[in-house]
């Protein structure tokens, strides 16, 4: 039975020894003797050393090397987080990630073609995937990309001089897209979803209005569902000059099956480290792109690669909204999903949709009749890259949450699947199985699930005691939050310890 | 296709569909209308899957490609090279941490939580401010974000930046703020390349959002007056912010060692490869104050316990966030660049104390030492100051000099406009390579007056 490792390892802060030292820094003591002494003025001195650890290179190795085997990723096991596509990452992209390692971003053009070929092509293979014209990858994450993206609708009507202030966003939708909505400064309009979990199409005409800049919609949705009146959508925002914005979280289950661009969407926004299989790093770094078709696609983020005289140079969109990130995006990034294209090919893309969405269907199959767990919503409609199901029933009946089931599943050798998302969904746990996991996986995963439901109809208090077989059981998040007692760094550890500091009020 | 590596399930479609029910793949998509379906190919790559073998012959052209450089190149503006022990590499390597997601399950994720809280504490002790972010993407974006959290704080919209601010951040500041109709205005440096203290006065008012200063600057140079900053900004109600190199605070006075309301930096410099511009690793921090800690964004991890009452991590103050708050959250960010904060970490832990010190000094003499030899070959002064890793010269006609270094094998400085040169000598540039830089500067070198 899969038990986490335990290592009790201590705080850095905590180890080591006065003296010691992990790295030898080169030091040129005929450059020093040279340039003499005193570096800097006394007035912009250090006055005392930081108060970082002194260690050994093994002790650093052993301390992040025991940390490491306190974490779970998908080469543990499945990770089945709804809306994250946490699909394997093949071990060719660490090949690939020395592309771009030694390459400083201000070299001359004429010294890094070859890199630059790399993120030409990438911009063109991601505009044919999703049907746009233009693609820049000059976006470090999916929430810069839309960042991106609502700020080139903002520019567009403010130079067609029209007075767009609201942007739709789906009930369904990811947080991110009403943040980033409001960061370019929109008031939020929210479209709610109809029994069928698709967009109430009366909801959205009702709310349309010459005041709308855009909708933010990911298609399939956030339930897994395609929305099948995705044209109908598409020609009511077009009618009222509004854009319609492609949230591509959701891409995986229909890459290469059906475009967004095809749909009527007007800006979209790629996860590289979602559907194309760049790792998610503990929660970042990821890479991006952020697209755009017709006349906003001269709006795009900027630089582009563009090619001209057979040499790659880095250009600016006419009407370029300007810089997202400082220089290219994650280029370390982009070249691991340039190689993760390349392993699969055109007709592999393809069979990525077809077989996470097979996988999906089949754990909703080994699902079937689970007690307290249903379908949302509870209809027999295929489900493509994820499913969300609401345990709605078993808090009723047994008192156990969604969160009690997740920490039920970490026990059993999996991570949990997303929880109370989507908001619309009373004790969500929203499953995205992916293309990688072979159907073993799936069967010891819809085994695990059957069983904690079973559990929880017996003997509920035993679920709530999970996890037992993590390095942690559950954590005091009152404690962690709490103005006297919460500690962001060591060193405000540090300073109440010594009654240096007060609460955080 | 019969088989594929990554797709365990090809073989398997038959019993899948089975216990689905459904005669094949194709009801699956039955939902999607025939209009918006793609009937034909995707015209990406090649139709067919490319072996390892074959992807790594592929790469191998794209590296041909590129020129293949003699030294490190001689390059600053944002971000400069230095050399990351092989430890940090195998460590970030370790799949555990890669592979894994944001720790939303805490219980299973203590490892990657306490490597994080590591990663905030230490760069808290550099900086000597007390709360610190679990990374953002890189300085650029982190001062966007920066400029918004002012606005929150007092709902002012001018933000006063250095007109010798590193100017692709700027750029990017000025994206960032379109969107809230955030005004960013530049004081002027004098003669010196440090701030003008006299045109600071003049530009800030009541209805200052946030001032910003850089140390060191775009041009290298080592401000000698920043509390100005923090001065002028106490004196009208706005918020101190200040950009800083975390390798030069092994020597120069921290950030909260000034009172600044917020730092902000990149960890490239502490073992992140320059990846041709990202990922790096934006730092944030404010100092100890709930209205700033409140409106901060990003993710940060902190320590309680569990119900075992042992020590544990978990994200924290997660009411900011997106998925929480969505339009009323702190930020959109979501997906950080941890995994390159981690790098930090190790980089750091191996660095120790000493270490970062006598590192900043190492970085400050060969700068020092390459400036000089310049110099004395006939560059000219640009700004008579105190710098930091990057310097100005002046070589009028270094266009020439440069493609002459190039075909070398050598990657000079950039010139920031005609005639005045950008260079960023660190602990990778030798004696050697410098003395070879130089010499070749010197062979063709115009000099004027």
């Amino acid at each position: 039975m899969w038990l986490q490792a335990n290592w009790e390892e201590p705080l850095i802060f905590e180890k080591g020894g006065k003296g010691r030292r992990g790295y030898i820094v080169p030091v040129d003591e005929e450059i020093r003797k040279e340039v003499g002494d005193p570096l800097v003025p006394e007035k912009l001195r250090r006055s005392k050393n930081a108060e970082i650890p002194e260690l050994s290179e093994q002790e650093v190795v052993r301390h992040f090397t025991r940390l490491s085997q306190m974490s779970f990723g998908v080469d543990q096991g499945m990770v089945p987080l709804g809306s994250c596509t946490m699909k394997y990452n093949p071990k060719v992209e660490e090949i690939a990630s020395s592309l771009a390692e030694s390459l400083h971003p201000l070299q001359d053009e004429a010294s890094v073609q070859g890199i630059m070929w790399v993120l030409y092509q990438m911009q063109d293979w991601l505009a044919e995937i999703t049907g746009m014209d233009l693609c820049s990858l000059q976006v470090p994450a999916g929430s810069a990309g839309e960042l991106a993206g609502v700020l080139m609708i903002r520019k567009y009507n403010a130079e067609k001089g029209r007075t767009k202030d609201e942007m739709l966003v789906a009930d369904t939708a990811h947080g991110t897209n009403p943040a980033s909505a409001s960061m370019a400064g929109f008031k939020v309009i929210y479209i709610r979803s109809n029994n069928e979990g698709l967009v109430d199409l009366n909801a959205l005409r009702s709310s349309l209005s010459d005041r709308t800049a855009g909708f933010m919609l990911t298609n399939p949705n956030t339930l897994g569902l395609f929305e099948a009146n995705i044209l109908e959508i598409s020609k009511a925002m077009h009618e009222k000059d509004a854009l319609l914005y492609y949230d591509g979280a959701n891409l995986n289950g229909i890459l290469g099956i059906a475009r967004p661009g095809d749909m009527g969407f007007d800006v979209v926004h790629l996860n590289l480290h979602k559907t194309f299989a760049v790792p998610h790093g503990g929660g970042g770094p990821g890479a991006a792109a952020i697209c755009a078709k017709g006349e906003i696609a001269n709006y795009l983020p900027g630089p582009l690669v563009k090619l001209g005289k057979g040499q790659y140079r880095f250009e600016s969109p006419p009407k370029s909204i300007g810089r997202i990130s400082t220089f290219y995006g994650n280029v370390g990034n982009i070249v691991r999903s340039y190689a993760y294209i390349l392993g699969l090919g055109s007709s592999g893309l393809k069979k990525v949709a077809e077989l996470s969405t097979l996988g999906t269907n089949y754990l909703i199959a080994k699902l079937r009749g689970i007690q307290g767990l249903r379908l949302y919503p509870d209809n027999e409609k295929p489900r493509k890259h994820e499913v969300v199901y609401t345990g709605r029933e078993m808090v009723k009946e047994t008192g156990v949450t969604a969160e009690d089931v997740a920490k039920a599943i970490l026990d059993r050798g999996f991570y949990a699947p997303t929880i109370y998302f989507p908001p619309v969904v009373e004790e969500a746990v929203m499953i995205e199985p992916t293309e990688t996991e072979p159907k073993e996986v799936l069967d010891a995963f819809a085994t695990a699930l059957r069983e904690i439901s079973a559990k929880a109809y017996s003997d509920p208090e035993e679920i709530k005691k999970s996890p037992l077989r993590t390095a942690r059981r559950r954590v005091d998040l009152a404690k962690a939050n709490h103005p006297s007692t919460v500690t962001p760094t060591y060193r405000v550890k540090r300073l109440r310890e010594s009654g240096n500091i007060s609460a955080l009020v | 296709m019969l088989y594929h590596p990554w797709l365990p399930n090809l073989s398997q479609v038959r019993e899948m569909l089975q216990e689905i029910g459904v005669e094949s793949i194709e009801q699956l998509f039955s939902d999607i209308p025939p209009d918006v379906r793609l009937k034909r190919e995707l015209r990406v790559a090649e139709k067919e899957p490319l072996s390892e073998y074959q992807i790594s012959l592929l790469l191998g052209q794209v590296i041909s490609m590129n020129q293949k450089l003699k030294y490190p190149p001689f390059l600053g503006g944002g971000a400069c090279p230095h050399y990351i022990p092989h430890a940090v590499k195998s460590i970030i390597g370790r799949s555990e941490f890669y592979t894994s997601y944001t720790p939303y399950q805490p219980e299973v994720s203590q490892g990657l939580l306490q490597a994080l809280f590591e990663y905030q504490s230490m760069i808290a002790e550099l900086l000597e401010m007390e709360v610190v972010n679990a990374s953002m993407y890189d300085w650029g974006s982190t001062l966007g974000e920066a400029a918004l959290m002012s606005y929150r704080l007092n709902g002012r919209r001018r933000i006063l930046v250095p007109k010798a601010a590193n100017r692709y951040r700027l750029e990017v500041l000025k994206t960032w703020a379109r969107g809230r109709g955030l005004i960013v205005q530049e004081y002027d440096y004098d003669a010196k390349g440090r701030i003008d203290l006299g045109d600071l006065e003049r530009k800030v008012d009541r209805d200052v959002s946030m001032i910003y200063v850089e140390q060191p600057n775009y041009f290298g140079v080592l401000e000698d007056s920043v509390e100005a900053v923090v001065d002028a900004t106490r004196k009208v109600g706005a918020i101190s912010a200040i950009g800083v190199k975390p390798v030069s605070l092994g020597i120069l006075k921290p950030p909260g060692e000034y009172g600044f309301d917020i730092a902000i930096g990149d960890a490239q410099e502490l073992g992140i490869p320059l990846n041709f511009g990202g990922p790096y690793a934006g730092i944030f921090a404010v100092r100890w104050d709930a209205r700033l800690v409140r409106q901060m964004p990003g993710r940060i991890v902190g320590m309680t316990t569990d119900v075992e009452g042992r020590e544990a991590f978990t994200l924290i103050l997660q009411t900011r966030e997106q998925f929480a708050r969505r339009e009323k959250a702190t930020s959109n960010i979501t997906t950080n660049e941890s995994l390159m904060a981690i790098a930090a970490a190790i980089m750091l832990a191996l660095l120790g104390p000493v270490g970062i010190k006598e590192l900043a000094e190492e970085i400050l003499s060969r700068s020092r030492y390459a400036y000089r030899k310049i110099l004395k070959e006939g560059g000219g002064v640009v700004f008579d100051s105190d710098f930091y890793e990057e310097f100005l010269v002046s070589i009028p006609n270094y266009e020439t000099i440069h493609s002459n270094l190039l075909s070398n094998g050598i990657h000079g400085g950039r010139e920031l406009e005609k005639g005045v040169v950008q260079f960023c000598v660190t602990e990778v540039h030798t004696k050697r390579m410098i003395d070879e830089l130089v010499s070749r500067i010197g062979e063709s070198i115009v000099v004027t007056g």
